[in-house]
């Protein structure tokens, strides 16, 4: 075990900006990208969907 | 053998592959945050202080695995854009374009992770050096595919356009790769090589291993996300897309009748 505490794990011997913010973004960024590609999957879906409904709606009145 | 090239060209359709991909996706994501927990664990817990750099060198554990994947993906992406241009193929198009923003992304972290080692060590975020500015042209490589595919409106003639740009930087790869050989970097040569013994820690060579592996499945898992995404975007107008359960599902239109009714 190189920490013998939590304040020392996050200090990183000096180099806690560095470290943390290599860490930090890299986890934001691989966080982000699958959650803007659920949000871009869903928005593909509800379109779908919608020209579904409008289709049997035009065959309704038909 | 007949047989069996029939099975595989089986899923080169967007109508079979879209399943199969969404039947991979699970085991990819999780085979990724197993490998990114054991990966951090032996980086954070295990692997020991460095002598040279203190606790600062294990920027590495996401560095090195960053920079390998914006290479690899790389030479992925061009692949499929290859056999794509080649044999006409749509999911091959797909392909590529679905592996661009990871591409992208991974090589934005590399030389993010990279600026913020190069503080402390180096003195600076940034130098013109061989390794970083092919790295950076590496990113902008990504930048430009995925500018011009979206500059074009007709899907297939920007697969061809984009094929043509992701093939003619392939040439850039192993400039990266062997430019700390070639030239007088202040970047240090490679931590792992195949030929000579590593010249790290055995623990800190298995963390770097792990997370490699760990940034490697995320990479499928994510690539095949946006794969199914863009499937479902470009048949948009098939008879197979419209009866998918996702598509007939009437989860959200609930309200859009009681409206109407």
């Amino acid at each position: 075990m190189n920490w013998n505490s939590a304040s020392e794990f996050f200090a990183m011997g000096g180099y806690g900006l560095y470290v943390w913010g290599s860490f930090g973004v890299c986890a934001v960024a691989l966080a982000l990208e699958p959650f803007l590609l659920s949000r871009r999957r869903q928005a593909i879906l509800q379109s779908l969907r919608r020209h579904a409904l409008a289709e049997q709606m035009d065959q309704e009145i038909a | 053998m007949s047989n069996r090239i029939v099975n595989w060209f089986r899923f080169a359709s967007p109508y079979s592959f879209y399943p199969l991909a969404g039947r991979m996706m699970p085991w990819f994501w999780t085979l990724a945050a197993v490998f990114g927990v054991a990966g951090l664990w032996v980086g954070f817990f295990v692997a020991p202080t460095d002598a040279t750099q203190g606790e600062g060198y294990r920027i590495i554990f996401i560095h090195v695995p960053a920079s390998w994947l914006s290479m690899f993906i790389y030479l992925v992406m061009a692949m499929w854009a290859g056999i794509g241009l080649a044999l006409n193929t749509r999911l091959a198009g797909m392909m590529a374009q679905a592996l661009a923003p990871t591409g992208a992304i991974m090589a934005f972290l590399s030389l993010w992770t990279g600026a913020f080692w190069g503080k402390p060590m180096w003195g600076t975020w940034w130098v013109w050096d061989a390794r970083l500015t092919s790295e950076l042209i590496l990113f902008f490589l990504y930048l430009g595919f995925i500018a011009l595919q979206a500059a074009i409106d007709d899907p297939r003639r920007a697969d061809k356009a984009g094929a043509v740009l992701a093939l003619v930087g392939v040439v850039n790869v192993p400039i990266i790769y062997f430019s700390v050989k070639w030239w007088n970097t202040l970047h240090q040569g490679s931590s792992v090589s195949l030929t000579r013994s590593p010249s790290m820690a055995q623990t800190m060579l298995w963390g770097m291993l792990l997370m490699a592996l760990a940034f490697w499945m995320y990479s499928i898992a994510v690539g095949l996300k946006r794969l199914r995404t863009i499937i479902l975007e470009r048949e948009a107008h098939t008879d197979w897309v419209r009866n998918l359960a996702e598509v007939k599902a009437p989860a959200k239109l609930t309200k859009v009748t009681e409206v109407t009714a």
